[in-house]
Order: C-alpha cells, then structure tokens, then sequence
C-alpha cells in the first residue's frame, strides 16, 4: 500500500487538467493499490488522455461554429413560459441564441435569478420581506383610485392588506405621494385624499394618471418577483433586470445572484461573469431544447466574444467588423465601404485567415495547410509534402 | 517537363490610385461613344478598342497579342474635363475639408496635438488595433479650430449637401476647388487623419481621370438576332463620354458659366452613378427598359457579388450531381455511381514501369467500356483524346512519363455531398462502387450526417485530382471517420427505421430460429460461423434472436443500460424487466434486453459509441454494415406492415374515448362558468382571462393523452405502429394518439386559436363562446376525419407551423453564416492553445482541459474508475 500524501502529492504532479486530477484523487483514495497498480493506473491514465486530447491544428472555430449552428433548424421560435416558473416569460430557442450572440443591450426578456444570504433563504417571512423590497410597488397596487368630479378631488382607498403584506404604512404612502406630486394629501384612517391646485376637469385626470404611478417601494426595473423554493431555499425569479440595484438590497446574496443580461454582468461583476454567463445561457437554451452540444464549443464562443476585455457582437459590429483582413472584411458583410476604407487607410492584407486565402486561390493556413514539411523524395529532388 | 515553381501571394496593399499611375497603366485614351463601326469591328479609340482586350473569337488583342480567353484585359482611362467627385468618398472629403485650414490647406492643431495623436495612431496600427476612435476625435478636434493656428485664417463652417455638394456659407464649393486645397494638404498632416501618403493622398479622392475598365470585364452579348447587347458598365462609360464631349465643346465655345455648372454636375451625375447606382439621394441610372442598371458598386455586393459569389465560392470539374437512391447492401462507406457518371469522371494517372501494364489495360478498352480511359497526355504535354480508333495505337506508344486519364473504378475515393452543409459530415469522403443505372446509392445508415432521405433528394459528387487531396480525403474525411459527431462525442451514423424495427423483433422476447433462417439472417454479414445454439428441438439446433444478434458483436464487449422503450419504473427490475428493456452484453453475448435505437440508432447508440471508442472505427463501420443488413433480414423474415386498419380501435374503447373527452369538455364548461361568476380561483402573477386559458388547455392536454392511453392500449404491443414508437424507430405515442384518439388542440402561438371574426372564430359558434370546439379542439382522430369547423382549424395551426420553419431556416442559416466568420480563423496549437491565424490567443488550453469533444467523455470518475478497474482486473487474473 502507499501513503496517501505521496500519492495526492504525485498526482498533483501529473500533466493533467486540475479535473482530471482530482477525479483521479477521488477515485484513487478510496482503492487499496500497491505501488506498481498505482503507476500503472497513471500510465494508463496518461495515455488515454493524451490520445483523448484535441489534436493540434484543428479547425476548432469551425467545428464550433458548425456544432452551434447545425442544430439551430431544430430550434423552436417562440417565447415560452419557463420550465418550472410558469409566471415568468423568457425568450427560448433560436431566437434567445441569437439574441445572446448579438450580444444586445436590451434583451427581449431581461430576468434575474436572485439567491437570498443564508439567515434569510429559509425563513418564509423575511425572504418575502426582501422580495417586496425589490419588486417596485405603485400605488395603484395597494389602493383604488376614484376621481370625484363633484368635490373636484381624488380618492385613494388603500388596501389594508395590501399594505400590510408590503409591511406599509398609510402614513408613508401619503408621503410618497406628496414628495412625488408636491401637493397636501390628507389622511383619514385608510383613505388618502388630494386636490389638483387648479380647479380643472383636465388637471384633474392628469393628476389621477400622475398619481396612479408613484413609486412606493422596490427596484424601478423589477416590474415582478416570483418566489420559488427550490433545494431547501426561496429563490427568486425576476421579471425586468437591474443588478446593481438588487445586489445592494439587505438579504440578497451577491455571490450567486445573477441576470440573463450579458452586458450587465459584465458592467457589474466584470468580463469572467460575463463569459460564464454566455456559457450558461447558451448552454441552459440548448438544453431546454433538448438539444446537446458538448460545453467546449460554446466556451470557444464565449472566449472569442469576451476574450479582449469587453463583451463582443459575433457579426460585423463585432468579431467579424475587426478582423485584421481587408477581404475577409469584404467578404462578410458591408462590401464597398470596406474596400473604400482600407484604401484611404492604405491598410495591407497579410493573408493569414481563410476567407482571404480562399479568394487568392491559396491553401488555406489552417488544418493540413499549417504543416510546413518538406520530404525529401528518393531521387534526391525536394518535393512538398 | 518543367515543374512550375509554386508562386505565393505575400500580401495585398490597397490604396488610391493617382491620376499619373492610372495614365501610366491605361493603354489607350478613349475618346469615342462609339463601340462598334458598320462592319462590326471595334473602333479605335472607342469603347471596345482592341486594345482594352478582344472578346470576339478570331480578334487578338493589340496589347498582348493573345486571343479572346487568354488576354486578361487591359484598362483604358477618359480624360475629365473637369474634376468629380468619388462618391464613395463624399463624407471623408466632407471630414477632412471641415479638419483643414481654408487657405494653407493644413490640419487645424497644433504641432504638439498632431504629434501627441500620430503616435496613438502608430501604436495601434503597430499591435494590430482599429484606429478609427483616434481619428474621429483628430477630426472632432480640428473642426472645433475657428481660426488656423499656422496662417491665422478665420474658418468657415462647411455645409453638405447630399450627395456630392459642398457649401462654404451659400458659396458653393466646386470640384476643382476642393481638389486645389486637398492638394495643399501637408503628408505629415495627411498621416494624422488616419490615411497613409504614400499609397492615399486626398486629392486623388476628387477624379481627373477615369480608368475604362477592360472589355473583359464588360463583354458584349449577341443576341440571335444578331443585334449585339452592351454590359451595364459600357452603357454608362457611353454616357460619361457623351457628357464629358458636351462639356469640352461648350467650355470650349465659352458657354455661360450656368450651362457649365449643369453640365458638370450631369458629369458628376454619370460619374457617381458609374461607382455606386444605389446612391441615396441620387436617381439611379436606368436601361432602356427601366431596370437599374448593374454598376460597379453593385458588381461587389451581396451573396451573388464579386466577392461571396465568385471569390469565395467557385465552380468546378470532376463533379457530379444526381437523385440518390437507398443500398443497404453498400457498406456505409460506399457510394454507388452511376456507369455513365464513371465514364465521365477521370483519375489522372502518371504512368511509370510500375503500373505501365495497367494504364494500357485501360486505354485499350477505349473511352465507352467502362473501366476505360478518355485522355492520354504524351510526355511532351499534348493531350490526346481517346478513341475506339485511336486506342491500339496509344497501347502501343504508352511509355512512363505520360499521363493516362482513367474512368472511376470500384475504390476510388471521392467526396460526397449534400447541401445545406450545415457541419463537416455533410461533405465525407466514399469509396466509389460502380453500379447500373442512373441514381446514386447511398446506405440508409448514412443517411443521418447528410440529413438525407430519398424522396428525390439529389447529391454531389467530387473527385480529388491529386494524391495529397486523395490522401488527405481518406484519412481526414472518411465515413468511417465521422461516425462520431464532435457536437456531441455521440454517433450520428446508426442504424435507422427498419433497421430498428428489424433488430428489434428479432431480439425482443426469446425466438426460436432454426438453421436454415440462421444461416439466412446473417447471410450478407460477416459471421461465417454459428454459436453454440440456445437448444435442441426434435434434435435439431435452434437459436434465440438475442443470440444471431451476438454474433456480429466483437468479442469483449461488456455494456449494459436501459433500452428506449424503457419505462423508468420506480425501481428498475433490471435482468427481471418484464418489458425485456435491460440490457446486459457480456462478453460480446447479448444475454438480456431488446436491441432499439438506444442500442443501434443513429445520435443514441450506446453500443456503437462503446464500439467505436474501444474497437476503433474501422470495426465500428463492419458493426454498422452488419447490424443494419442484420436488420433488414430480420425484418423480412419477420414480415412487418401499417395500414390504415392497424389504426382501428374497438368500438367499446371509441366509446371510451368518446366518454373521456365529453368528460374533459365538461370541466372547461365548468371552468367558463366559474370564470363568468367571477370565482375562478386566480393563478399568481397571472390575470384571469390568462389563468382560464392556462386551465383549459391543461384540461384538454389530458383529454387527447387520455384518449391516446385508451387507442395505445386498445391497439396492443402487437401493434406495427406501436412497436415503431417504442423502438424508436419512427413515429412517437403522440403521433398514434392522434390517429387513432383525437388530435387535440390546435394552437396559434402557444394559445388557442381566437382570431377570426369579432369575439368568435367561426360564424359556426356564438359571439363569446370559449368552449372547446369553437376555440379549435379537434376531438376527432385522423382516422376518424375531422369535421368542416376542426378542418379549418387544423389548417391554421398546419399554417403556423410552415411559416415557423421557414422563417427558422433563413434565421439559423444567417446565424450560422456570421459564426462561422466569426470563428473560422481559429485554430489548436501543439501547445494546447487556441489562436487565431494571426497569432493572438483566444483560449490558452483548448475546453479548459485540452480534450476532443469527439473522443467523448474521458475526465469523468466514471471513466478513471474503469481505468482503476482494468488495473484491478489484471491483479485478479494473476
């Protein structure tokens, strides 16, 4: 039998992925090996890795872009209620896809997974606390709002239990309400009444609008919360999206709480977040279609969008617009006005990529065109090979 | 014979071209609108001079001397009368006369800002950076400058004027003014605004001279009428020398300056329209019959442009194209090709003393016996053709050193393909397998990468012209090569349909097959002797079903899991699985379970995965061969259909199903009432017009998957329908309930249909009327025949589901287009990294753990775990 340290210590040692590794402490630790088992497992284990490996000069960009692409004919269209969360809309299928590789300032449906900290996340109580502290209230959610024309004022009947569920008192809500409008609002018990200072049919219905949505509580952005439980936790899933806001709320955890809004994760938490966030979009996308296609690929994309610091479009505002070549430039997309461009520039296509060697009849430098071996032939002459 | 050394293109400046260079490249200046004089020969000086090229056969070119197909074409160049400008660069001229001093014509900065953002411009050009931020805030900067910092100058604001005007305060700017003062424009300065002196001066922005393009480039057409038919580029050269004519003669003549203006401007006009006739603002230039004409602009843009159309796509030789037809007795990495394609395609082959007696074999036989030849190249590079005639002599003068164009022959390695080619398996490389007739053939097991079926589908064929491409073909693209999908690390080549169906009817349950049927199932496999039989009956030897199929298993093969048609009961019975849907292989020995997609289909297979990551690719594809010929013996000897009766259902179970639905239209009764009393209980989140449709479309979710369990029931496991949904292999219960229980709700994005007239659908139901019928149910079953109302249903959800798929194809094939531009560069580094063709480094260990996602899932415990255990194994064995 060998020691456990020299055996953690020796494989720590090992040329492997940290996954592997530990994989293989896990496994290893538990099994009672001689010595010379022990190595023959690393060799083994060595060997089948090396012959598992990604070999060199592969055309990964395009077996990435094919694996992502290929099964986009088997994807839906439409926006569905979300597995699980039936409350909450979120864009799916190709079109979420297409919207994450645009990398788009708005997406269609902005969401917000939000963790709660620990001392909150299994009480009922003062999780729901922190969710009415995010979801934005308006008045016209904790009373009814009459106008009455006779008395040329407005009445606002608040719901007690209403009030009492958003831990609100009316006294508060009078005083948003004046803050808001800048008039005298009188209280009476439940009922909350105001006059416009002009006495006019018109300024009256204006003031009724105006008042109607004065923000009481919450995130401007968060226009619903859902609360979930899910592995012993309240979670909540979020209509509307505004990170740095909500991360700043008592109660959320920031650790985990996350947006479905790409650039914001990279404005908040920076451009790691951003890259694991494509990866887990695009890959939760695919997965609910059903569809499977290995996490390295969309790595690969999601390292070519955020790979220089900031979150890139996969199209001619982004990736495609700065390539270095002037054809390859032409060859996507906006033809002219790059060819008139790069000649003002007096820019100088070096013919590293594809397209371009494409276009000038070349080998391509990639795949079997990166191998520079020249055989020598039997009759002593160089041929290439 | 001389071999032509490789040439290689470096690099590719671009620039503007000067006013001297395009003088100095011209051949002739053009003078006359004319192209063609009485006799039809070209004018000289003209349009089609001989000298700008010859397109007319029996012409030679004045310049080169070469004939029509060889002369590449020549430029020629009109002189301008007056300067235009380039209406490509309108808005840089626009920027730059806003950035410079009105009389010294320098960039309004200072010298220390000039030098301060020439720097930041070098520095990004030299680590490859755009530079475009620097030089709009050059020119945001300068234009802020109100008075000149060199000759003190007050500036005046310029005015644009879509397209090509220029104001300076209502003064309007000409063409040659401009020109005069870009001239005046230092190269220190020119640098600073972002473009490069040397190859760029600004001036050249502003035309003097416009290069004629050559006749190649613009080739007249003669229509049968024998009237020639001038290119777009050549109607709108005529136009410019007509006005350019006009404008000389009247300058000449000292016409008011108001007459000159318009002409120039009409210049300026045919000028633009020449470059880009899709200018905004601009009229487009119109053909006679009103069509825009097609101008340079034009000529580049777009998918059939110069660029996506011919640069990057090109046509070529030794191709085919036909319908494909199916062969299960191909193997998968076969193609069958027609005869007379094989005449056609040629292999060209050198001839040396080790293969002289073969080449003649061929050219004996002539250009029309098959494996023949149709052309010999002598030693000293004259191509012969071959003839029936000419072909006993050609025998006799072969000798090594000359080329012999050979017919395809049975294994010879050619790319197939069919398009849309949406991943790398839709282009492998077969292995040619001559056959009668006119189709291609292709192996059903095949079909899968390609996406293909063959209800007239048509592929096409290539064949590699040199070794290396052949070389590179069979060890990079072979079918064999690609079982493996690297989307997923799965197989996508498997067996499919009646492959499934086969093999599962003769491995599910135990079947007693005696000799003569064994022998016959596995007749066109590769099992040349039987297994010990299951047993003996009136003393002959039986075989089970599990065991005919161990036969084409390699030896060793140990896998078990659970098998499609697996109910994922609460606790697996496994060996004990009265559905027989464990599946254990020991040793090679398929001792339980029922063989489905899960085992032997395409995307699923667990056992041609196992195979092909532990047997190799080469067993993998005599596996698949096997199996699916296995199949479709088995499914001939089984004898297996669908018709139209396999649909019938009993006439208690229609009442049952009629009962369920009836039940089912109750409860949304119900619900409407409950919804109409204002008690319907709300969902949260939800208002309760939306709550009420969510209930009822689950309501009636469960009436069509009720009515479903009643017909699958009703209809058996003997069912031909049922054992291909349970199989997998093709067809789901879904698709049964349908025909034979009730179709169900028809949707329109994802709610029940409601559009139509106002408040009801249909003129058939009344105004508000939520129920279940007049929102599209359909409770009849395909079978049964839905009626008008349910038909006309039926049709619009069918209609959304067309529009759906068509507006998906045009979507993904554009998202597709853009990642694959996006990504095409890149490429793994024997050190593990992945970087673009440039060099710069995108990942710095290829999926964080440098491993193929074709070669699966190796990393996993799982995977260390089997490791530990072959160790483990050969302890025990000692």
């Amino acid at each position: 039998m060998i020691d456990k340290q020299a055996m953690e210590s020796r494989i720590e040692s090992l040329p492997l992925p940290k996954k592997i590794r530990s994989a293989m402490l896990a496994e290893l630790l538990e099994m009672e090996l001689t010595e010379e088992e022990f190595e023959d497992v690393i060799r083994l284990t060595l060997k089948r890795y090396n012959e598992s490996r990604i070999p060199p000069y592969e055309a990964a960009g395009v077996v990435t872009a094919q694996s992502i692409g290929e099964p986009g004919t088997q994807m839906t269209m439409r926006t569905f209620h979300y597995a699980g969360v039936a409350e909450i809309n979120v864009t799916l299928g190709l079109p979420r896809i297409i919207e994450l590789l645009d990398a788009r300032k708005n997406p269609s449906t902005p969401s917000m997974t939000i963790y709660l900290k620990e001392e909150y996340a299994n009480d009922r109580e003062r999780s729901s606390d922190v969710a009415w502290n995010i979801e934005s209230t308006y008045l016209h959610h904790v009373g009814d709002i009459t106008t009455n024309i006779s008395d040329m004022e407005i009445t606002v009947n608040l719901d007690e239990k209403a009030l009492e569920m958003r831990k609100m008192r009316p006294e508060e809500v009078a005083m948003a309400i004046e803050e808001e409008i800048g008039l005298p609002v009188e209280l009476l018990d439940h009922r909350l009444r105001t006059a416009p200072e002009e006495v006019s049919y018109r300024g009256l219905l204006q003031l009724a609008k105006k008042i109607r949505n004065v923000k009481l509580k919450g995130v401007d952005e968060i226009k619903r919360v859902v609360i979930r439980r899910e592995n012993d936790e309240y979670i909540f899933y979020t209509e509307g999206s505004a990170l740095s806001k909500v991360l700043q709320i008592e109660g959320v955890d920031p650790t985990r709480t996350r947006t479905n809004n790409i650039l914001e994760m990279a404005e908040v938490l920076g451009i790691e977040a951003a890259r694991q966030s494509i990866i887990d979009e695009i890959m939760g996308t695919l997965r609910e279609q059903g569809l499977d296609v290995d996490i390295r690929h969309i790595m690969l994309v999601a390292d070519i969008m955020t790979c220089d610091g900031e979150v890139k479009q996969i199209g001619r505002h982004g990736i495609s617009g700065e390539k270095a070549s002037v054809l390859a430039r032409a060859a996507f997309e906006i033809t002219v006005n790059n060819l008139l461009e790069s000649s003002v520039r007096g820019e100088v296509d070096e013919l590293d990529g594809v397209t371009e060697n494409v276009i000038v009849g070349q080998p391509v430098k990639l795949g079997t065109g990166s191998v520079k071996l020249i055989a020598k032939s039997e009759m002593g002459g160089m041929n290439h090979g | 014979m001389i071999r032509s050394v490789p040439k290689k293109i470096g690099q590719i400046k671009f620039g503007l071209i000067s006013p001297r260079e395009f003088r100095k490249m011209s051949v002739t200046r053009v003078i006359t609108a004319d192209t063609y004089d009485d006799d039809g020969f070209p004018i000289e000086m003209g349009l089609m001079d001989t000298r700008l090229g010859v397109i007319d056969p029996g012409l030679r070119c004045k310049t080169c001397g070469q004939r029509a197909g060889e002369c590449p074409g020549h430029f020629g160049h009109i002189e301008l009368v007056a300067p235009v400008i380039h209406i490509g660069f309108a808005k840089l001229i626009r920027k730059i006369l806003r950035a410079v001093c009105r009389s010294c014509g320098r960039l309004l900065l200072t010298e220390t800002e000039k030098e301060r953002y020439l720097d930041e411009i070098r520095t990004n050009l030299k680590i490859g950076n755009s530079i475009d931020d620097v030089v709009n805030t050059v020119f945001k900067e300068a234009r802020k400058t109100k008075k000149c910092p060199y000759c003190d100058e007050e500036q005046i604001d310029i005015k644009f004027e879509k397209p090509t005007t220029y104001y300076e305060d209502k003064h309007k700017l000409m063409p040659a003014d401009i020109r005069d003062l870009l001239e005046k424009i230092p190269d220190e300065d020119v640098e600073v605004m972002g473009m490069d002196p040397v190859s760029a001066r600004p001036e050249w922005t502003v035309l003097t001279v416009l290069p004629v393009p050559p006749v190649t480039m613009r080739p007249s057409i003669t229509l049968e009428s024998g009237q020639r038919s001038e290119d777009d580029i050549t109607h709108k050269l005529v136009d410019i020398i007509r006005i350019n004519q006009r404008f000389q003669e009247n300058r000449e003549a000292g016409a008011p300056q108001l007459i000159i203006e318009d002409l120039w401007e009409l210049l300026q006009y045919h000028v633009t329209t020449f470059i880009d006739n899709a200018v905004s603002g601009v009229p487009p230039a119109r053909h006679r019959s009103g069509r825009p004409l097609k101008t340079l602009s034009q000529r580049l843009k777009g998918k059939e442009g110069r660029f996506r159309g011919s640069l990057s796509g090109k046509r070529v030789n030794f191709s085919a194209r036909t319908v494909i037809s199916p062969d299960p007795n191909l193997s998968i990495c076969e193609v069958g090709v027609p005869e007379e394609i094989a005449k056609e395609l040629t292999i060209t082959m050198n001839v040396t003393r080790h293969n002289i007696n073969e080449a003649k074999e061929y050219v004996a036989r002539g250009p029309s016996n098959h494996p023949g030849a149709n052309y010999v190249v002598r030693g000293d590079g004259r191509r012969v053709k071959v003839t029936e005639s000419n072909a006993p002599e050609l025998v006799e003068a072969i000798e090594t050193g000359w080329k012999v164009e050979r017919h395809l022959k049975d294994g010879d390695i050619v790319l197939f393909n069919r398009q849309p080619s949406l991943h790398r398996m839709s282009i492998m490389a077969h292995e040619v397998k001559v056959l009668p007739d006119k189709t291609f053939r292709l192996n059903p097991a095949a079909c899968p990468p390609y996406n293909a079926d063959f209800d007239g589908d048509e592929m096409n064929l290539h064949v590699p012209q040199t070794e290396e491409a052949r070389a590179e073909a069979k060890i990079l693209m072979h079918v064999e090569h690609n079982i493996l999908s690297p989307r997923f690390g799965g197989p996508i080549i498997g067996g499919i349909h009646d492959h499934i169906s086969g093999l599962y009817l003769l491995t599910h349950k135990d079947k007693k097959i005696y000799k003569p049927e064994a022998l016959e199932l596995l007749k066109k496999s590769r099992v040349k002797e039987l297994m010990e039989p299951a047993g003996y009956e009136n003393g002959m030897p039986y075989w089970n079903g599990k065991q005919i199929f161990s036969m084409i298993l390699p030896e060793g093969l140990h896998l078990t899991f659970q098998a499609e048609m697996c109910e994922h009961c609460e606790e697996c019975k496994r060996e004990g699985c009265e559905r027989d849907a464990y599946v254990v292989i020991e040793d090679g020995i398929l001792k339980n379970g029922s063989i489905d997609v899960k085992a032997i289909g395409s995307f699923k297979s667990k056992i041609l995965d196992k195979i092909y990551k532990e047997y190799g690719e080469e067993r993998a594809r005599m596996f698949i061969d096997d199996a699916t010929r296995l199949g479709i013996r088995a499914i001939m000897r089984m004898g297996f259909s669908f018709g139209i009766n396999d649909e019938d259902v009993s006439s208690e179970a229609d009442v049952r199903i009629g009962e369920a639905i009836y039940e089912a239209e109750e409860r949304v009764r119900k619900l409407i009432m409950a919804y109409n009393a204002g008690e319907l209980e709300q969902l949260p989140g939800r208002s309760m017009d939306e709550t009420l449709e969510m209930n009822i479309l689950q309501e009636l979710g469960r009436a069509r998957d009720a009515a479903g369990e009643i017909a699958g029931r009703n209809l058996g496991l003997e069912n031909s329908a049922v054992i291909m949904a349970q199989s997998g292999a093709r067809g789901s219960m879904l698709n049964l309930t349908q025909m034979a229980g009730c179709v169900g709700q028809q949707a329109v994005r994802g709610e029940r249909i409601r559009r139509g007239y106002a408040g009801r659908t249909l003129p058939h139901f009344e105004v508000g009327d939520l129920g279940a019928d007049a929102r599209g149910f359909v409770k009849s079953s395909y079978k049964k025949g839905l009626s008008p109302t349910e038909y006309f249903f039926h049709a619009i959800g069918g209609r959304e589901g067309l529009v759906d798929t068509a507006v998906r194809t045009s979507q993904s094939g554009y998202l597709q287009r853009r990642m694959v531009n996006a990504l095409q560069d890149l490429e793994v580094q024997y050190d593990g990294t992945v970087r673009d063709t440039r060099g710069m480094i995108v990942q710095f260990m290829y999926g964080e753990d440098g491993l193929d996602p074709m070669k699966g899932d190796f990393g996993t415990r799982e995977s260390i775990r089997s490791i530990i255990n072959t160790v483990v194994a050969k302890r025990e064995s000692r």
